[in-house]
């Protein structure tokens, strides 16, 4: 039962927060929701109830391993959201906050759904539901960011439905009912029909690759999350790509099960590290340091897939990181947005000087990108060193080169562009406009509070979280 | 019943031809919709003697692809006040050529793939695989935004078609989801689709090029 009030809970304050009245009070709403779900998914981490196998909904352990990130990282979103709200007093908040409620419930049903079918209705669902929080600005290049978001999200989630149809082809063309849950799909393992798994395979992957935001699938997500507010951006990076990419791991254990773990392996491997490449090099060139946000979760999610392709012990460390990116980056896309509503501008051309204008947020914002980019003692630092460890491991050191030259390249580009809007001296305009953008311990505490997250996550893992990622590794690598 | 539904999907093919070679948005439409109509009534068809399932899915298919997604199209063309050239990216003859080719292509692929026994005569996978084909064609190659949402729609509507094959062993849940899904999904692109009329003042989508490295 609490399972199902994960998704119910939101759900009902989205309803909830559409037909309330009061628009200084509605943004009350998300703390609240956040609270009890987050609430809900400590409680299921600590004590996990039993998953039935045929189930379409359940709490299994890769969902206990993964989604009390997304629910802590949205809490304290939420948190930001109220401050957020106050300052954009001239705007309506209803859909903004009905939507993101609506984001949390069914991203907390993609993470549950043991069903391809139910998998897709919630992912093509939290797709649509995001569009009213990504013009949330109402600028022309907000609507064209809206605009290619739709379009290209469309396409790819599309794509993923064929996938979907194509395994439950390949059960069928196997002698199998073509029953798309998990669990079947497993049990008929070496029963699949060979040339539609790896049909499916290659459809599941660009397409859930699509909402992942993986190289070259990625164009849209430099322009939303350049376009969107900073929270927003922060779900998007933190909550809605890891459902994406547990559909991935999902998909991979039917597809291994089928015998084709090899292959299977070798594209993930194949595809993390040119995300990884394609966003370092992005990196170095950009100017505008919320698409900078973006690319850094390109490569992010280049080095969840890494961490995915190296057995289990690259699994355990791809939940790490999983953990370690959502709240890291969290943290980044908050003061982001602090700066550039102080900044009013988001290039290297309009904005420097940040640190005295701005000193809490530029802080914050200097130390998450350290954070980020895998400086110790942080989370990411740890989480990335296991990947490494876990590439050392498989005879997988090319890659493990290539992956820390990316790294190293990503660092640069990153420096680069932060201590250029931090340094120097403010511009007159922007002086005028700090002002009027007073940082408050409401824009500032959040932030603060996830980067404490990510230095707890890298300095004392808690024992639980090591327990889940291990059940959620072992439930994918069964120890023979 | 075979023969029918190879009738039906031999009509969807020619669909597809004629959204690729119309240079006017109501004919683009109206071939999409129509497309979506002949595709809904297939359930029936296929699954004899059809129940109350089907008959659901089928009704509920009808109305959502002949109807209420093309109104929601038309609406946001007229409140946009969009002229009605379709202004093409890939010409129309290249359109065609590519549709026409694609459409043979996936006659032949289809006949290389591992099928069912009751599978192999029909023209289910081509005739899906031809809608796929057809639908990113006029993704990548129309400039206006209603006929990249046509395009989209006709490799939607592949999609559906494929899912047929599996129309014996998918809950009517998954079905009614993915419609509902497909038509909210058109509902929010209506309104976005109003939004940047009024921002951009023109719904080509040539102009939507301030964000890029």
């Amino acid at each position: 039962m609490k399972e199902l009030s994960l998704i119910i809970v939101p759900l009902v304050g989205a309803m909830l927060a559409a037909a309330w009245p009061g628009n200084r009070t509605r943004p009350w709403l998300l703390p609240l929701v956040g609270l009890i779900h987050a609430a809900l998914s400590c409680w299921l981490l600590a004590a996990p109830p039993a998953a039935p196998l045929g189930a379409w909904l359940a709490f299994d352990a890769l969902t206990r391993a993964v989604l009390p990130a997304v629910s802590l990282l949205f809490l304290v979103c939420a948190l930001y959201g109220v401050s957020y709200l106050r300052v954009r007093g001239e705007r309506s908040n209803r859909v903004f906050v009905t939507a993101l409620l609506a984001v949390l419930g069914l991203l907390s049903a993609g993470h549950q759904a043991r069903h391809l079918g139910l998998l897709w209705i919630a992912t093509e669902a939290v797709t649509l539901a995001a569009v009213p929080l990504l013009h949330f600005n109402g600028t022309p290049r907000a609507f064209e960011a809206t605009w290619k978001y739709l379009l290209i999200g469309g396409t790819g989630i599309a794509l993923s439905l064929l996938g979907s149809f194509c395994l439950g082809y390949a059960s069928l063309h196997g002698g199998g009912v073509g029953d798309l849950t998990f669990t079947a799909l497993i049990a008929q393992g070496r029963g699949l029909s060979r040339p539609w798994v790896l049909a499916a395979w290659v459809l599941l992957l660009v397409g859930y690759g699509t909402k992942m935001g993986l190289a070259p699938m990625h164009t849209w997500k430099p322009d939303a999350y350049g376009e969107a507010p900073g929270i927003v951006g922060a779900i998007l990076a933190g909550g809605v790509t890891t459902v994406a990419f547990t559909a991935i791991l999902r998909v991979r254990a039917v597809v291994s099960a089928a015998g084709e773990a090899a292959m299977a392996d070798r594209t993930l491997l194949a595809l993390g590290l040119f995300s990884m490449l394609v966003a370092a090099l992005m990196l170095l060139g950009t100017r505008d340091f919320k698409r900078m946000l973006a690319y850094s979760s390109v490569e992010h999610m280049g080095i969840l897939t890494i961490g995915a392709a190296l057995g289990a012990a690259g699994f355990w460390a791809a939940m790490f990181h999983v953990w370690a990116n959502s709240l890291t980056k969290g943290a980044l896309f908050m003061s982001a947005g602090n700066l550039r509503r102080a900044a009013g501008g988001r290039t290297t051309d309009e904005v420097c000087g940040m640190a005295l204008l701005t000193p809490r947020s530029a802080a914050i914002f200097v130390t998450g990108m350290f954070a980020v980019t895998a400086c110790p003692p942080f989370g990411p630092f740890f989480s990335e060193l296991r990947v490494v460890r876990a590439a050392f491991e498989t005879g997988h050191g090319a890659a493990a080169t290539m992956f820390l030259t990316c790294l190293l390249f990503a660092f640069f580009g990153l420096t680069r562009l932060v201590f250029a809007i931090v340094d120097g001296r403010p511009r007159r305009t922007a002086r005028t406009a700090g002002h009027h953008f007073p940082e408050t311990m409401g824009l500032v505490l959040p932030p603060l509070a996830l980067l404490g997250c990510s230095l707890w996550l890298g300095l004392w893992t808690p024992g639980v979280l090591r327990d889940a990622w291990t059940a959620a590794a072992s439930q994918f690598f069964p120890v023979k | 019943m075979n023969e029918t539904t190879n009738l039906l999907i031999g009509i969807a093919m020619g669909l597809n031809l004629l959204a690729l070679g119309s240079s006017r948005l109501p004919t683009l439409i109206l071939a999409m919709s129509a497309q979506g109509v002949v595709l809904g009534l297939m359930p029936l068809l296929i699954v004899e003697p059809p129940d109350w399932r089907v008959l659901l899915v089928a009704v509920a298919t009808v109305a959502g692809k002949g109807l209420v997604i093309p109104h929601l199209l038309r609406r946001a063309m007229r409140t946009a006040h969009i002229d009605r050239e379709v202004e093409p990216f890939i010409g129309f003859v290249p359109s065609l050529l590519l549709g026409a080719g694609g459409t043979i292509a996936a006659v032949a692929v289809a006949r290389t793939l591992p099928l069912l026994p009751e599978h192999s005569g029909s023209l289910l996978v081509p005739g899906s695989l031809a809608s796929v084909l057809t639908g990113f064609v006029l993704l990548i190659g129309r400039a206006k935004a209603i006929s990249q949402v046509c395009g989209y729609l006709i490799l939607e509507n592949g999609i559906y078609l494929f899912g047929l094959l599996l129309i014996h062993s998918t809950p009517l849940l998954v079905e009614s989801g993915i419609l509902l899904d497909v038509t909210v999904g058109v509902f929010i692109i209506g309104i976005i689709v109003d939004r940047i009329q009024r921002a951009f003042d023109s719904l080509d989508t040539r102009k939507l090029t301030a964000l890029r490295e």
